[in-house]
Order: C-alpha cells, then sequence, then structure tokens
C-alpha cells in the first residue's frame, strides 16, 4: 500500500503521531485532492489487515456513528461483518456510499471534492478490517464527488483491493443500502428489504458493508492516529468533528467541519444565517426546529435529542422569516411519496395519503388534521426500507410545530387555504442547491484542542 | 421456553389479507388492506393458527419466527 516499512508492534497503542497542522481535518482550507498533496498533508496510511483487526475496538473507543443518516455505530457495524466474514468464511464487500440523496444535504460531495483521498482511506482500512477484497464507491454520475472521486482512484498506487465505481441513478431512493446491494446484484436499484441483513448477505451474497463518505474519511482518520487523536477536539461523549450543510434562506450557504457540540449559534453564523426563524434539521427525514430555542445548545446527538431532534444528514435548512413550514412540508411529503420505490404498502398508499392530507391542510380543508392524525401512527415502522418512516417523522414535526407554535397561522390557512409565504426554499435537486463553499471551521474555536471534558 | 413472533416481508406483501382471516386476534388490516401485526410474543393458543395463516399467504410474506427467551 505505502512505501513505508511495517512497523510490527503497530497497534492500539501505536499510532502514527499526527502533523502538528492537523486543524481542519475533513475540509482543508487547501483542498488535497492530489494523492501527493493527501501524502503530504497525512502521511502515509498503513492498511495491513493484521493491524487493521484493531479497528473496530478503536471506531469503538471513538464514538464514531454514521453520518449518511441513520446512525449506527461504525465500530459495531464493521465487527458484524467481520464475524459474517468468518463466519462463512466468504470475503466481505465495502460499499462507500458517496451519493449523498438527500438534495438538503451537500457535505459528502463538498468533502469527496475536498479530500477525495481520505474516503478512499477509509475505505481501504474497512476493507482490511473487515476483511474485504472488493470495495464498490457508489456515485451518481455527474455527481462533484464523482470526478473527484475517479481521478482519485486512478492514481492511487498498489491498492490492496479491486477497487470499482458504481453508478447509481439519481433517485433519492436508490443510495439506501440495500438498494446499492441490489443494484449490483441485479441491476434493479430498489430497497430489498432487511430480511437477511447486508452485514451477513449482501453482494454476491457475501458479508457487505456499507458506509457513507464523511463516515469513511472519520474512520480513516482514526485508522490513522488512533481514539486519542481523535479526542483532541469535540465532546467526551461524542468525540471528533462533524459535517454540517447549512442552505435555505441564509447569505452564505456552507459545508461547516464543526467539533461536535459547537455551539449552534456559532455554527449558523459560519453560513451567516439568522439565528431565529424555523430550520428544517436533518433533510427530508428531519424536523422542524424554532432556532431561537436552540441558539445556546451544542450541535451533538444528545443536545439535539433533547429537543427530539436527531442530526439525520446532518443538514440545517432554514426558512426566510416569513417562510411557511406548512407549504414546505405538503411540497417536501410530495417529492417524498413520488421518490419512492413502491414496493410496499406504506410506500404505495401511505405516502401519498398523508402527502394529499398535508396540501389539504395547507388548502384549509380542516378534516385533514384529523386524518394525518389517524394515518401518522399506521405508517409509521412498517415500510420495506425507512423511507415512509422519514417522511411521517417530518409530517409529524410540522404537525406539531403549526400547533403548539403556530397556531395562528394554521388558523390562517384554514380559513383562507393560503397564506402571503413567498415561494419554498428547501432545495428537491441538486441544482436548487447553491454551490456550497466549504467553510473552515476555524471560526468555531471554541471546541478545539480541549480534550474532551464534555465543556464547550 | 421459546416464543413466536409474526414478522412480516412488507415488500413481498400484495395486501390479499388472507392473513387477518386467519389470525384476527394479531392480524388487522389498515386501510389499503396491508397487515398490521400485534407487537409481542403470541400467545401460544394462537400459535397453531398463525402457522396456518403463513401458510394460507399467496406470496408467503408472512413469517413466524421463533425467539429464545433469555
Amino acid at each position: 500500500m505505502t512505501s513505508t516499512e511495517m512497523r510490527p508492534d503497530y497497534g492500539v497503542d501505536h499510532w502514527s503521531a499526527p502533523p502538528a497542522h492537523a486543524i481542519d481535518r475533513l475540509l482543508p482550507n487547501r483542498p488535497a485532492r492530489t494523492w501527493r498533496d493527501h501524502q503530504q498533508r497525512w502521511g502515509p496510511l498503513e492498511v495491513n489487515p493484521s493491524e487493521m483487526g484493531h479497528l473496530a475496538g478503536a471506531l469503538g473507543a471513538s464514538a464514531l456513528v454514521g453520518r449518511g443518516g441513520a446512525g449506527f455505530p461504525t465500530g459495531r457495524k464493521l465487527a458484524s461483518v467481520a464475524a459474517a466474514v468468518d463466519r462463512f468464511h466468504r470475503p466481505a464487500v465495502v460499499i462507500a456510499n458517496i451519493c449523498e440523496g438527500d438534495p438538503t444535504s451537500a457535505k459528502d460531495q463538498v468533502l469527496a471534492h475536498h479530500s477525495p483521498h481520505l474516503v478512499i482511506d477509509g475505505a481501504l482500512a474497512a476493507a482490511a478490517a473487515v476483511g474485504a477484497d472488493r470495495i464498490v464507491f457508489a456515485m451518481h454520475s455527474h455527481s462533484p464527488a464523482h470526478s473527484a472521486i475517479l481521478s482519485a482512484i486512478a492514481e492511487r498506487p498498489g491498492a490492496t483491493c479491486v477497487l470499482e465505481v458504481l453508478a447509481v441513478p439519481a433517485r433519492y431512493i436508490a443510495s439506501e443500502a440495500t438498494s446499492l446491494v441490489r443494484l449490483i446484484n441485479s441491476g434493479d436499484a430498489r430497497p430489498a428489504g432487511k430480511l437477511r441483513p447486508i452485514w451477513e448477505s449482501g453482494v454476491a451474497g457475501r458479508p457487505t458493508l456499507v458506509d457513507n463518505a464523511e463516515t469513511l474519511a472519520q474512520l480513516g482518520l482514526i485508522a490513522r492516529f488512533g481514539p486519542a487523536w481523535f479526542a483532541g477536539v469535540g465532546l467526551l461523549a461524542e468525540p471528533g468533528t462533524t459535517l454540517v450543510t447549512i442552505g435555505g434562506a441564509v447569505r452564505r450557504p456552507s459545508v461547516v467541519e464543526a467539533p461536535n457540540g459547537a455551539r449552534m449559534g456559532d455554527l449558523l453564523a459560519c453560513a451567516d444565517a439568522p439565528a431565529t426563524g424555523w430550520a428544517l434539521f436533518g433533510g427530508l427525514s428531519g424536523r422542524w426546529v424554532l432556532l431561537d430555542e436552540i441558539a445556546d445548545i451544542g450541535y451533538s446527538a444528545a443536545e439535539l435529542a433533547a429537543f427530539g431532534v436527531s442530526r439525520g444528514v446532518s443538514s440545517i435548512t432554514v426558512l426566510p422569516p416569513d417562510g411557511c413550514l406548512l407549504a414546505e412540508t405538503a411540497r417536501l411529503l410530495e417529492f417524498q411519496a413520488n421518490a419512492g420505490a413502491r414496493q410496499c404498502g406504506p410506500c404505495m398508499f401511505g405516502l401519498p395519503a398523508i402527502a394529499a392530507d398535508m396540501a389539504a391542510l395547507a388548502a384549509g380543508e380542516r378534516t385533514a388534521l384529523d386524518r394525518l392524525r389517524r394515518r401518522l401512527p399506521v405508517i409509521n415502522g412498517r415500510g420495506g426500507c425507512g423511507h415512509p418512516d422519514g417522511a411521517v417523522t417530518l409530517a409529524a414535526s410540522a404537525i406539531e410545530a403549526l400547533i403548539q407554535q403556530q397556531p395562528g397561522h394554521l388558523t390562517q390557512h384554514l380559513r383562507a387555504g393560503v397564506c402571503t409565504a413567498p415561494g419554498p426554499v428547501i432545495p428537491l435537486t441538486r441544482n436548487e442547491f447553491p454551490d456550497a463553499a466549504a467553510r473552515s471551521s476555524r471560526s468555531l474555536n471554541t471546541g478545539w484542542n480541549t480534550t474532551g471534558t464534555g465543556e464547550r | 421456553m421459546n416464543q413466536r413472533r409474526l414478522g412480516i416481508d412488507p415488500i413481498a406483501c400484495k395486501a390479499h389479507g388472507l392473513c387477518a382471516d386467519e389470525l384476527p386476534e394479531a392480524i388487522t388490516l389498515d386501510e389499503w388492506g396491508y397487515p398490521i401485526l400485534s407487537t409481542g410474543p403470541l400467545p401460544p393458543k394462537s400459535v397453531r393458527r398463525a402457522k396456518a395463516a403463513a401458510a394460507a399467504c399467496p406470496v408467503l410474506a408472512l413469517r413466524l419466527t421463533t425467539v429464545k427467551s433469555p
């Protein structure tokens, strides 16, 4: 993999020393797009399977969770795949998911554009750790990530695995983990259900690890420098950094790398976002949040959970002051209904029904609220994949926000059937998202260089 | 003692609805005809008819699984 000599004593207690300049981890001010730049920045990565055996434990110690939306602990995922490889005596397959299907999110595209080799590092380290001989980079053709990853793979010397690129159709549901597996196996990019977990039987019936681009980039750094380095920033319970896409009605749409637990107000200021008004947290399956209420909390899973919010795809999409979350939600639900694979009942009938209900509510139909209250819990948790659940979360959040925080606005809709809000701002295609610039996290110094006391 | 639970493959299910006829105490249908399963283990007296319900499904989307209790 590298020209550096292997150190026999390399293990959990023998991580490489990181370069002193390594402050901005995933999004350096000067992008490291070439192999040479990447090596100059981070030094060599040794991915010897016997060394990478420690990786699942190191990821657990780093409390790394998936950054694609579901937030599953990455170390546990790796351990499950590695165990299946041992049990079935078949090498695993690693899928690097760089599709970023949620149109409110741009972080993985910006990451792949800035630091493509970091994503490849992570995929190689994960492959060595689970015992995989094949890595598939799944991307939408013509996406910003596509060209960056392709040229990075081309100049990558002596990879220890077969590296492949998979062109994923530009549909929202096509990048769901089981969809990717099914696309490789049969050419059909629709969710395959979860009866047989892909970590046991995925690509060609082999144990399969699917990880998101940011997850792999973080994993690549942990494989290099270890959990203690990783925890040099961020919170004790949630060490390290995270990427956040801040878009919508903000002056500077941005992808920001911030330490976990960075103050929300500081984070929003990176994009010149207002500190008040409504924002959608976590993308199309996310929740509405009143920014006024969270300006002083930290951006961490635990602190957001106290407000009933999860990070999801880690996007924050801000509405203008006179924006209407009811109209936005109705539009998003219509998108969700059309984006579904229509294989299961909740997707085929449930999503169109609640999308129509939300549109009817916005048009002033009072009984639509009762239908939504009846239908949302029935649909929840019964889909072939998580897609219907995401739409239910969004719809329930909109109803709660309207009734508890904006009863006057809801009344206006019920009386007049319309409101005076300007057009929608939540992007539904990547083209609607302005070229997000990567913002240095240097402006968020509060969280840096504290060694995880849990304080900001 | 082992517990039996109902499981469904939502993608395979085509809303024939026969399962709810066989096992009304544990399976109801939503407004579109898709089954809603009761949560938790099946009472032992329902197990025989649950097997019949699984066998009755034309697309074999209903499963009866065994969960080892601790």
